[in-house]
């Protein structure tokens, strides 16, 4: 009875808006008085081959969209659009442009819509994008192996010498792992937040990136405060190398959209750089499990969620890049993150002493922070995205 | 060794070694390109409500009347209209015309001619017309004398002088933006043989209406712009407004006929434009204010804006063929000042 009386009052504030709803568009109060629609044109992606150009665009106006023509370097150029037609705000389509384009030099798009708005887009460094091919998915991979899981396993060969730490020593490595993450956590933010630019702004902007952040951290920690495991190292280390996990996926999309647009700075730098990066996060990533008794396949367990996922990174940041996506992508893994530095936290204290509420800025701690994020910017300078 | 140990180590050789991608880094040649670099599509000439193939020889010659005193008067209508058109297919642009066209009607008398032109503004801002020719101050179309507030009319009235190939336009304030906009029109002069009797074969060749001037091919040809995003810089150029046309829609030319270009620069936003003909050479009368041509064998001629000049040449000597024509700033020929002589 009462689930009835229920749906039919939920009916009447439904109803009664619907109606309203309907009536504000029949009577078109503000129609007449509306300025001209200004557009936002948003090219999410641009593929070059070897006959031209191919530029995933997203409308976004108050009025329908019509492409009237399209320019390279100033001159129109024949284009062709699929599916052809008027954009509404939301739809996408993919324009085809013949051009004989020159390798390593600029182009520039000028998308010219049918009442006179002009979108430019800049191809900073024509080279020929990445095609889906066995050989270069093969690349990829290799490339994701050398960046994100070789460096994080040599990182964990640390776990000796940690172990050999006294209680202190571990506080510090423990504190080194949350400054190296709280630097993770800010780089990710930001980052999450210039690609949130580059997505058309019906997203959301820079919510496509905080909304995920806030919910996935929320999610994680509902989760962890329900689960009944105990808390021990092998636990806390397996957070770490989710969450390193996810931001190495994020270090590989990046790194293969920038292949696929050709932004990247290539070469020796870049592959020693992130080597030096990830070697760091291997030893945090250890570091919650020098107090315990560790069977190897725990190792080789937390190494591959810690530093293959740069793999499926690279592959997806090279043949699909979606910026709307990607910044959604880097929202979850801030969240992600930000809820294992949390785990952590809980962790040293239960682990040093409950009572005190010292440790955790204490000067070995504080120490250790800076020496996490530290050396962390210091080997995020050797590498140029 | 260490020369080719650099090299290889240089960016491009690593961007190689990293991706190894074996993508085909032959980039397809521009031959497969030619023919590419145009609009797309086909503009509606009747929903302008004029066609620039047509502008190309719609002289007007207004209504034509003798006055008691012997001399004849040339009678026209100009309002000024606002009027949306397509300068390019699917690109529309908000444009002030002169009777509902851009360019706005070819005025063409005869030197000595009493020219009344009675202007109308039906538009939405004053406007008013200035004559590029000889006449008294008050029919000079300036604001503060001539300026003619929507609704209201106002009489031109001056002698046809000198002979050659002029222009009008609006000089309302901004003056940018009343040009740009399309209030412009091409006002033609013919000499009169009988005051000019050294050459009077030549005037009588440029007179409309005569058995010399009906041997030749006569075209008009106005160069103009449009600035469709208000960057203050074109984005579309043309030959009577529509990008194009006469290279999707080349022009026919007998070859048997000689041809007469009369050329009028009335492009904003840039400091000069041209016009450029190949394969052949023309004869060039600056302003088209002299029977004798001020340059004799020039291809590309070069005009600031409000200048004009004649263009005389021949394909008698030629191949059938298409034979292009176009400005030599190639960024505006890219952006539609391109067209074709089709010579038969």
């Amino acid at each position: 009875m009462r689930s009835n009386k229920l749906w039919s009052y939920g009916l009447i504030p439904i109803g009664a808006a619907l109606l309203f709803f309907l009536a504000v568009r029949a009577l078109d109060v503000m129609r007449s008085e509306m300025p001209p629609a200004i557009g936002e044109l948003t090219v999410e992606r641009v593929e070059i081959n070897p006959t031209g150009f191919a530029a995933k665009i997203r409308a976004n106006s108050r009025e329908p969209m019509i492409i009237a023509q399209v320019m390279v370097d100033s001159a129109y150029w024949v284009f062709s659009q699929s599916p052809p037609g008027q954009l509404s705000r939301g739809d996408s389509a993919t324009i085809k442009i013949d051009f004989p384009w020159v390798a390593s030099e600029t182009h520039h798009l000028k998308f010219v819509t049918s009442v006179g708005e002009t979108f430019e887009h800049t191809i900073d460094v024509a080279l020929p994008t990445p095609r889906f091919s066995v050989r270069s998915i093969g690349d990829y991979a290799l490339l994701g192996v050398l960046v994100g899981l070789i460096p994080v396993a040599l990182g964990m060969f640390s776990f000796p010498m940690l172990r050999a730490l006294g209680a202190q020593g571990l506080e510090f490595v423990l504190a080194l792992t949350v400054g190296l993450l709280v630097y993770l956590l800010v780089d990710m933010t930001f980052d999450g937040l210039e690609i949130a630019d580059r997505a058309s702004s019906i997203y959301g902007n820079q919510l496509l990136v905080i909304i995920p952040g806030l919910l996935t951290l929320m999610a994680l920690q509902s989760l962890s405060s329900i689960s009944n495991v105990r808390d021990d190292g092998a636990r806390i280390a397996m957070l770490i190398a989710i969450g390193i996990g996810l931001h190495n996926f994020g270090e590989g999309l990046v790194i293969g959209a920038s292949f696929a647009t050709n932004k990247a700075a290539l070469g020796l730098f870049l592959v020693a750089g992130f080597t030096l990066h990830n070697i760091t996060e291997g030893v945090g990533l250890v570091a919650p499990l020098t107090a315990e008794k560790v069977r190897w396949h725990l190792f080789l367990m937390l190494a591959f969620i810690a530093g293959l996922p740069a793999v499926p990174g690279i592959w997806v940041g090279a043949y699909s890049f979606a910026p709307h996506w990607a910044a959604i992508y880097f929202g979850v893994g801030v969240g992600a993150i930000a809820q294992v530095v949390v785990e952590i936290d809980r962790f040293v204290q239960i682990e040093r002493d409950p009572q005190s509420a010292r440790t955790r800025f204490s000067r070995i701690s504080v120490s250790g922070y800076c020496a996490g994020a530290g050396l962390m910017y210091g080997t995020a300078l050797l590498i140029s995205v | 060794m260490i020369e080719w140990i650099k090299s290889s180590l240089n960016r491009r050789a690593l961007f190689g070694a990293a991706l190894a991608t074996g993508v085909g880094a032959k980039v397809a040649a521009g031959t497969k390109h030619h023919g590419k670099m145009t609009t797309v599509g086909s503009v509606d000439n009747e929903g302008n409500g004029f066609d620039p193939h047509d502008i190309l020889t719609d002289w007007d010659s207004g209504q034509i009347s003798t006055r008691s005193d012997g001399r004849t008067v040339r009678e026209f209508a100009l309002s000024a209209i606002d009027h949306e058109i397509e300068i390019a297919p699917n690109l529309r642009f908000s444009a002030w015309t002169y009777n509902g066209r851009v360019p706005g009607p070819t005025l063409r008398v005869t030197e000595g001619d009493i020219v009344r032109v009675e202007f109308t503004n039906y538009g939405s801002h004053a406007h008013n017309i200035h004559f590029h020719g000889i006449h008294s101050a008050a029919m000079d179309g300036l604001p503060g004398i001539g300026e003619v507030e929507p609704g209201e009319s106002f009489l031109y009235e001056f002698e046809a002088l000198p002979f050659g190939c002029h222009l009008y336009h609006c000089h309302s304030m901004p003056l940018s933006r009343h040009v740009h906009k399309g209030l412009y029109g091409a006002f033609i002069i013919d000499p009169d043989p009988a005051r000019n009797l050294e050459f009077a074969d030549v005037a009588r060749s440029r007179l409309l209406g005569s058995a010399e001037n009906d041997h030749w091919q006569e075209l008009l040809m106005v160069m103009n712009g449009f600035d469709v995003n208000f960057d203050e810089e074109n984005e579309v150029y043309a030959v009577n407004s529509i990008a194009h046309a006469f290279s999707k829609e080349p022009i026919k030319i007998d070859r048997t006929r000689p041809v007469r270009v009369y050329l009028i620069n009335i492009t904003e936003f840039d400091p000069i434009n041209s016009f450029h003909l190949h394969a052949n050479f023309f004869q060039y009368f600056d302003h088209g204010t002299t029977l004798n041509p001020t340059s004799t064998t020039i291809d590309t001629v070069m005009q600031c804006q409000g200048q004009r000049g004649i263009l005389e040449f021949t394909f008698a000597d030629h191949e059938p063929g298409k034979y292009m024509f176009h400005a030599h700033q190639t960024e505006f020929a890219e952006q539609g000042w391109t067209g074709f002589f089709d010579v038969s």
